[in-house]
């Protein structure tokens, strides 16, 4: 093998070394940038601007590549097309988004910046070569690179019993997955041959279904299932989403998430997306969905921590997402992609302001923390009422068109009774996000709640999510036509 | 403009071609609002003006619009259509006709009324309560305007928030309770709705049942989509069971029996003015979907269920009625009378003849008109003492005679007395029940007695005999700013009670062109010779897989 045949096409990657190259920069500026004393707000300040500026060239990088005609890397392991680059926008996005809202953090916390970034980093490198792999192998490789990152971020808090609880529980779940989807990828290719995603639909189409091939989808759909957190592969995600510390938090129920449906949709609607195989996955896929949307929503409504009512509430979301995939057609592809982008911006402004509220010591998460904010800080109040309604599914925000194509993309399809469970669970969420709204503003503020000053990362990291949150739900003509675009390989004709 | 100018048939432009009237009607009130939330909240007086500058001139504006309104015709006036999510179908469509146009100067007033009758009665939060109430406005006036199903829904559902917060924060008693079942309730209905909205959008799409487009044009739908009439789930056809999911939106919109719950709740603890905007315009919102929407895009269902419809309305006016004669609490016999008489709109408009239609849209303005005159009495009362115990008021008519003269007016109004607004109404509904069916409308006469026991019994104890108590003694009596928002509702129930024709002419074009259109498509659906083989040819392509090169 020539090194020249491997290399070949690797500029379409530039999105992906960009990131690369900033996560390194930032790991070696670490040990060059005084860590105490005077320098180190400038050490910090120099990190962010780093990892700030690679993540915008990066964003640049891949919306020059939008509409280019795919190229296969790496001898067809990894793919730069529609799907890949939307995705990588997407994390790309995350990332910017997460340095941005971890400024505050990083500074209360007091936590060494040139690790914490780069591991974001490097997480976002994991996730953006996911969404880019057209083979199993560089699928799992990718998942392992963004995992490792996710697990000693949930950790980040050494000192922090919950924080420590939350890493090893996610990295001893997260590795038994990985064993899942490892196996998995092992038993197809003892069926069929080959790992590569093209090749294997191929191949399935010529052979038909057999019982190994049936059971490494299996194995296939256990493995993502716990990357997702559907229910019932859901356990860890409450536990470790409580647990870490809420910036990380915040990046984990968007990053990780998104991540993995990108490998859904790479593994089942491309490669067992025809209809001879979409019938043996499609039905699992619903119950899936139904009972993610069920639990999700149910078990939310008696949590008394927030930040644990949001982690039900993103596994419920992943449960809405899941629909779509259900749906099976152009207009579902298209939403999942939509509903990722949607949910960023409401997940990661809402955990915006959990971390705010939660002040230093990341301990204030608890429903009374929240009373009376609309008297004391009627703007942060007012946004976090915002956010609110957002994942409750409200017009005109992003949460609403989201919902609204999931829902009319499985009616599309005919599965009305997903859509009819989807709205309902809709309404049971009400319940809990209008709980925290009813607190901000319908009961008195505890006596020594002083007014949280909000430092200017933190105002700009809410600024956007909540101009993304509108303006994606009162225009959401443009991002979605870009994701039909994206995925309209998928469903040809 | 080029959309409206292609469908001339049914799409009128505003006269002059180019300004976006109804726009501005809708948020003006809006921009109020955002007004008011940058003024510093020590200048109250100032945050008042702007809300009150707001809503008069959004007044005025929906007066333009009424001079500008063409009553001879049924099509949809001062029209704007500009696309905004294509790929799916939706746009920012308005227009306005005769169904709407008096629901919308109902909206406009109402919500000056309310706004004057606050200036009192709140105290905290000033700011975030009138631009509540001004986005509240914004919502309303755009769920009657909106003739895109995407548009209106965001209208429909947007609305709930500043509701939500007008009850939670500035009512009183179980205020929390009653926000948030108001909520629920309401969002439930929504959401079937909602899905009721999609089937009638993929029905369309589909060649067999309408253009094949997608859209969301409430027009174009109303016009071309057919939705099939055979029975395809326990004997209930796709058309009824769209039809009952539209119905779980408006019938707890309504309220209609057994739905009715959450509205006793929501008026007893909402703030006056709260009270006033649901009863006066929000409720009508159900009614007026059953006219704009079931009656012509679901015509057979709509015939199929006129039974349903009408036991559900007279039970709900039957029994709101006996409920409300057992009320201690003035509000809530207010509210459940409301149940009462929103259940006579009801059955006037399944009447589906054109007098029981145009007295369910004309008894829509008169309940706005008398049960929001009625709150606004009854919140004077409570500024003053701080209960609405029926029980603790006697007397009052020697203690404060101008408003035991306005609460009677108000009353006679709500009773139906000839020579007030409330008769007009009813006594068309039940004309046209009667032509539909006698027993039905026998049995609503009924209610009528009801009402008018339970309102002569509420005024026979609470301004009648004599004022024992010193607070009964001494209550001040109206003061100009309250009379001045009571008497244009009062000028009102004698101008329509007298003189009705120049209202019911603006809707009659509207109101005939519907129930002709829906009568026309129920019979070519329910004799339709082609039908069956339609029906056939369709299962005959579905059934057998037909491999793709040779369709």
């Amino acid at each position: 093998m020539e090194a020249a045949a491997l290399l070949e096409g690797t500029a379409a990657l530039l999105p992906h070394i960009t990131v690369l190259v900033t996560g390194l920069v930032v790991l070696v500026l670490d040990l060059f940038l005084p860590p105490r004393g005077l320098g180190q707000a400038g050490s910090r300040w120099a990190t962010e601007a780093v990892s700030l500026v690679g993540l915008a060239l990066a964003f640049a990088c891949a919306l020059a590549q939008a509409g280019d005609e795919p190229r296969a890397v790496f001898m067809g392991m990894a793919v730069v097309d529609g799907l890949g680059t939307f995705f990588n926008a997407v994390f790309v996005l995350i990332a910017a988004l997460t340095v941005l809202l971890s400024a505050h953090y990083v500074r209360r916390e007091d936590i060494r910046p040139g690790e914490y970034y780069a591991l974001i980093l490097f997480a976002t490198l994991g996730f953006m070569f996911v969404g880019s792999s057209s083979d199993l192998v560089m699928m799992f490789l990718a998942i392992e690179t963004f995992s490792m990152a996710t697990y000693i971020l949930a950790g980040l808090l050494r000192d922090t019993p919950r924080s420590l609880e939350s890493a090893f529980k996610y990295f001893m779940l997260g590795s038994f997955s990985s064993a899942f989807f490892l196996y998995g990828i092992a038993t197809l290719y003892g069926a069929l041959g080959t790992t590569n995603l093209l090749a294997l639909s191929q191949a399935m189409s010529a052979e038909g279904t057999s019982p190994l091939l049936l059971m490494g989808m299996g194995l296939l759909i256990v493995g993502l299932g716990f990357k997702v957190a559907v229910v019932p592969f859901h356990m860890w995600a409450p536990d470790v989403y409580e647990g870490a510390p809420t910036a990380v938090t915040a990046f984990m129920t968007a990053g990780p998430k998104a991540a993995a449906f990108a490998a859904l949709l790479r593994v089942f609607a491309q490669g067992f997306g025809a209809p001879a195989f979409s019938e043996e996955w499609v039905p699992i896929f619903a119950v899936l969905a139904a009972l993610t949307m069920l639990l999700g929503n149910i078990v939310a409504i008696v949590q008394q921590s927030v930040k644990r009512m949001l982690a039900y509430s993103s596994i419920a979301h992943a449960g809405y997402a899941f629909v779509a995939l259900v749906a099976h057609n152009a207009a579902g592809a298209g939403s999942i992609l939509y509903y990722l982008v949607a949910y960023t911006f409401m997940s990661l402004g809402a955990f915006t302001v959990l971390m705010i509220v939660a002040r230093r010591d990341d301990q204030r998460h608890v429903f009374d923390d929240y009373a009376g904010l609309g008297a004391t800080n009627p703007a942060l109040a007012a946004i976090m009422s915002l956010f609110m309604f957002a994942l409750a599914g409200f017009p005109p925000t992003a949460g609403f068109a989201g919902k609204f194509y999931v829902f009319s993309a499985a009616a599309q399809s005919g599965y009305y009774v997903l859509a009819l469970i989807g709205v309902l669970t809709s309404v049971i969420s009400v319940v809990y996000y209008a709980r925290v709204v009813i607190l901000m503003y319908m009961h008195e503020p505890d006596a020594e709640a002083p007014r949280i000053r909000l430092a200017p990362t933190s105002v700009a990291a809410l600024s956007v999510t909540a101009f993304g949150v509108l303006y994606l739900g009162i225009f959401p003509g443009g991002v979605m036509q870009l994701a039909a675009r994206s995925v309209a390989f998928l469903f040809p004709g | 403009m080029e959309y409206i100018l292609a469908h001339a048939d049914y799409l009128l432009p505003h006269a002059d071609g180019v300004t976006p009237l109804l726009t501005f009607i809708i948020f003006l009130p809006l921009l109020g609002a955002l007004a008011t939330l940058v003024i510093p909240k020590t200048e109250a007086s100032l945050i008042k003006a702007v809300a009150v500058f707001s809503t008069m001139a959004t007044f005025l504006l929906s007066l333009v619009a009424l001079s500008n309104f063409d009553g001879s015709t049924h099509k949809m006036q001062l029209a704007e259509y500009h696309s905004w999510i294509p790929s799916i179908g939706v746009a920012y469509f308005l227009g306005v006709d005769g169904l709407s146009i008096l629901l919308v100067l109902l909206t406009t007033l109402l919500s000056i009324l309310v706004v004057v009758c606050s200036f009192n009665a709140i105290h905290d939060m000033q700011k975030a309560y009138y631009s509540c109430l001004l986005f509240l406005e914004t919502g309303m006036l755009g769920v009657f305007l909106a003739l895109d199903f995407f548009l209106f829904y965001i209208f429909w559902e947007i609305m709930l928030v500043p509701m939500y917060f007008l009850i939670g924060i500035w009512g009183h008693g179980r205020r929390l309770y009653s926000a948030i079942k108001f909520f629920l309730y309401t969002l439930f209905g929504s959401v079937f709705m909602l899905l009721g909205i999609l089937a009638l959008y993929f029905f369309n799409s589909n060649g067999d049942y309408g253009t094949g487009e997608l859209t969301f044009n409430i027009l174009d739908l109303i016009n071309n989509v057919r939705v099939p009439t055979e029975p395809i789930f326990v004997g209930l056809s796709a058309q009824d069971l769209i039809f009952l999911a539209l119905f779980l939106g408006f019938a707890i919109k309504v309220p209609m029996f057994p739905f009715h719950t959450w509205l006793p709740d929501a008026h007893t603890d909402a703030p006056t003015a709260g009270s006033v905007v649901l009863a006066g315009v929000l409720l009508k919102m159900g009614t007026y979907g059953f006219v704009r929407f079931s009656l012509p895009l679901l015509p057979t269902a709509s015939h199929n269920m006129v039974g349903f419809m009408a036991t559900l309305a007279i039970i709900g006016i039957l029994y709101g009625a006996l409920v409300a004669m057992a009320q201690r609490d003035m509000k809530r016999l207010i509210a459940y009378s409301s149940v009462s008489h929103m259940g006579f709109l009801v059955l006037g408009i399944f009447a589906l003849n054109p007098e029981g239609v145009t007295g369910g849209v004309i008894q829509m303005i008169n309940h706005g008109i008398s049960t929001g005159a009625l709150f606004l009495l009854v919140g004077i009362i409570y500024e003053r003492r701080h209960t609405r115990e029926i029980a603790a008021f006697s007397g009052l008519a020697t203690t404060v005679p101008i408003f035991a003269v306005f609460f009677a007016i108000t009353m006679f109004s709500s009773i139906g007395l000839p020579g007030l607004n409330g008769f007009v109404g009813e006594f068309l509904i039940l004309v046209g029940m009667f032509k539909t069916n006698v027993a039905y409308a026998a049995l609503a006469a009924l209610g009528i007695i009801l009402g008018a026991a339970y309102m002569l019994w509420l005024y026979q104890r609470t301004m009648f005999g004599e004022a024992t108590t010193p607070e009964n003694q001494t209550m001040k009596d109206m003061n100009f700013r309250e009379i001045g928002y009571m008497l244009p509702l009062v000028i009102l129930m004698f101008w329509i009670g007298l003189y009705p024709r120049p209202y019911l002419n603006l809707m009659r074009p509207t109101v005939d062109h519907y129930v002709t259109q829906m009568q026309e498509r129920h019979m070519a659906e329910r004799y339709d010779p082609q039908r069956a083989t339609r029906q056939a040819l369709h299962d005959a392509e579905t059934d057998t897989a037909v491999p793709a090169e040779d369709r």
